[in-house]
């Protein structure tokens, strides 16, 4: 075997190795494309489950006296929607993405600070009796 | 660069839930509320922070977020610092129709760029992703023009009385059904913006819908149910985009709505579907419920009557409704409770669960004029000293004490829970007029011998009081 033709054959060698690795990387990239994002979507849901049954629990250890801070902070936590609205907006993504994310944000944000504030407004006016 | 599993990050949701759920764990007692909810704001700081720490995140993204969040957060914090606080529900349900849009948002913006969320790409996104989506979406919508029109009723931009029409339940199920069908070719479609929009469109139709037959009383229910649906809908986009904050914290407030909404429809003796079919006080049925008092008459007492009675009792109880918020009066209350307690008279009151127009709305109303939370009572603590009460005081509330609950099953409100306001010595009704409640019954209560009618405006006439007992 001469020299040229070892050369030949590393170069076809390489190339190969070339077009296999690019298949690969396609493959990787449509894997990526359609794998289940995160946990699976059966973790997800059982931590849901288990949510509604810790929120059962505190929900009815509520106070009635505190129903209405209850619902104007649970509105407050509820924009944690907020999170899925900043990687709308910081993420690549088009025009589209973008605007809607960033419009989502300002709502979400409203609702965070105002439902936190009157919950503290409220709260701050419950008072014992002055002994 | 898959988000949901960098380990740092998920950590930080999950600290943020559970400090939720701490948030809410103090809400059993005012005492320990304030620091939880401190804590529900250092959860919120946790999750927004450890978002902004994602490695892919653009640096204008991050300033078009900040943007964002300084425009919101301003207007939340005037709003919330200006509202008043007769004006909570509205408020509450202008802040849910928010969430709802949000959730709206937030979705739409996934099916422009799934890769942003690792859902897969335009028009390639994944099945369940996309189921997960359009409940998001379609929960959100409802919430979002729900809440608007429960807004404008309680801001008294629509009339409170409910909206009936011939074929109202059979278009909403079909549009209802409607939806669903949308949602299945949506999903098949691998997300097709024309369905995505068609489906927001009858959502956002059907949230109008199921509001509008649902009468001004009621809105304790309703309030609730948003909030409810809103938690339903945060839990949608949580699944949709994996996260796990957004996941449990849609769960807590859905379970918590849903909680609410069984507490008021309790309070009423009325089923949940009893409440969303609407139309309630609106009907003839009330008829042969007031029959019986046609033709008699009511003793009508002047401020120094009430006064003179209540100076002389020992224990008088007071019994709010929401015409006590209407009139502003839960300042002039708590002086003429402060000048009774400081004639050595006892003084409590007692709040009927659906009093007011949202759950907890007499609460805080009395905690706004400093009436001690320690003197406050729910139905059950109180009902049963009513008979060693010697004056009740009802100012703003009619069904929630009509002793025609109890005994005439022809009523629409028999076996409503109800204060038993007649048990006392003596019985003080303050009102505008003869009108009957919300119910549209009549309150046998009013022709009693010990009952005494003070008509006029609650404020006004509790500023009589506190004037006549001053002398």
């Amino acid at each position: 075997m001469t020299p040229a033709q070892l050369a030949d054959q590393a170069d076809a060698l390489a190339h190969k190795a070339t077009v296999l690795a690019q298949n690969a990387a396609g493959f990787a990239a449509q894997a990526a494309a359609h794998a289940p994002h995160g946990a699976p979507l059966i973790d997800l849901f059982a931590i849901f489950v288990m949510a509604v049954f810790v929120g059962y629990y505190v929900i009815w250890s509520v106070t009635p006296a505190l129903h209405s801070p209850l619902l104007a902070v649970t509105n407050a936590i509820s924009s944690v929607i907020i999170v899925g609205a900043m990687l709308a907006t910081g993420l690549k993504g088009g025009y589209a993405a973008h605007a809607f994310g960033f419009i989502a944000v300002l709502l979400a944000s409203v609702n965070i600070v105002g439902g936190f504030l009157v919950t503290q407004r409220m709260l701050a006016m419950f008072k014992k009796k002055a002994k | 660069m898959n988000y949901a599993s960098d380990p740092g990050i998920t950590l930080a949701y999950l600290v943020a839930a559970v400090l939720f759920i701490l948030a809410l764990r103090g809400l059993s007692h005012p005492e320990t509320a304030r620091r939880g909810n401190l804590l529900g704001m250092a959860g919120m700081a946790i999750a927004a922070l450890a978002t902004l720490a994602h490695p892919a995140m653009l640096l204008s993204g991050v300033g078009l977020i900040v943007l964002g969040v300084v425009i919101g957060g301003a207007i939340g914090a005037v709003v919330a610092r200006r509202v008043n606080m007769t004006a909570l529900p509205q408020l509450v349900a202008a802040f849910h129709s928010l969430v709802g849009l949000a959730a709206v948002f937030v979705a739409a913006s996934a099916l422009n760029a799934p890769q942003s969320f690792g859902i897969g790409t335009p028009h390639h996104i994944h099945v369940e992703s996309l189921i997960e989506m359009s409940l998001g979406l379609a929960i959100g919508a409802i919430t979002f023009t729900g809440s608007l029109i429960a807004f404008a009723k309680l801001q008294a931009l629509l009339k409170g009385t409910p909206v009936t029409f011939n074929g109202q339940h059979q278009l909403n199920a079909a549009i209802g059904v409607l939806i669903v069908v949308l949602i299945i070719a949506f999903v098949a479609s691998g997300g097709s913006f024309l369905l995505f929009s068609a489906i927001a469109a009858l959502a956002l139709a059907l949230g109008v819908l199921l509001i509008i037959p649902i009468g001004g009383a009621d809105m304790p229910v309703v309030v609730s149910m948003l909030n409810s649906y809103s938690g339903w809908a945060a839990s949608g986009i949580g699944f949709t985009i994996g996260n796990l904050a957004l996941i449990v914290t849609g769960a807590l407030v859905g379970s918590s709505g849903a909680i609410l909404s069984y507490i008021m429809c309790k309070g009423m003796n009325r089923s949940i579907i009893n409440v969303i079919a609407g139309g309630f006080g609106n009907s003839a049925d009330a008829g042969p419920a007031g029959a019986n008092t046609e033709g008699k008459a009511v003793k009508i007492g002047s401020a120094d009557d009430a006064a003179f009675i209540m100076k002389n009792a020992s224990k008088v109880i007071v019994v709010p409704g929401y015409g006590m918020a209407v009139a502003q009066a839960q300042h002039a209350l708590r002086e003429m409770g402060d000048i009774l307690k400081a004639d050595g008279v006892e003084v409590k009151y007692a709040i009927h669960p659906v009093a007011g127009r949202m759950p907890g709305h007499m609460n805080v109303l009395l905690a706004e004029a400093s009436v001690p939370y320690d003197e406050v009572f729910e139905l059950e603590q109180i009902n049963n000293e009513f008979a060693t009460a010697d004056v009740v005081y009802v100012i703003g509330a009619n069904d929630v004490t009509n002793p025609a609950a109890k005994t005439n099953p022809a009523s629409p409100i028999f076996g409503m829970p109800i204060l038993e306001v007649d048990k006392a010595k003596t019985v003080l009704f303050v009102k505008r007029s003869m009108a009957s409640g919300y119910a549209g019954v009549e309150n046998e209560l009013f022709f009693r011998d010990n009952t005494m009618m003070l008509f006029g405006d609650a404020k006004k006439m509790t500023e009589e009081i506190v004037m006549a007992l001053g002398h």
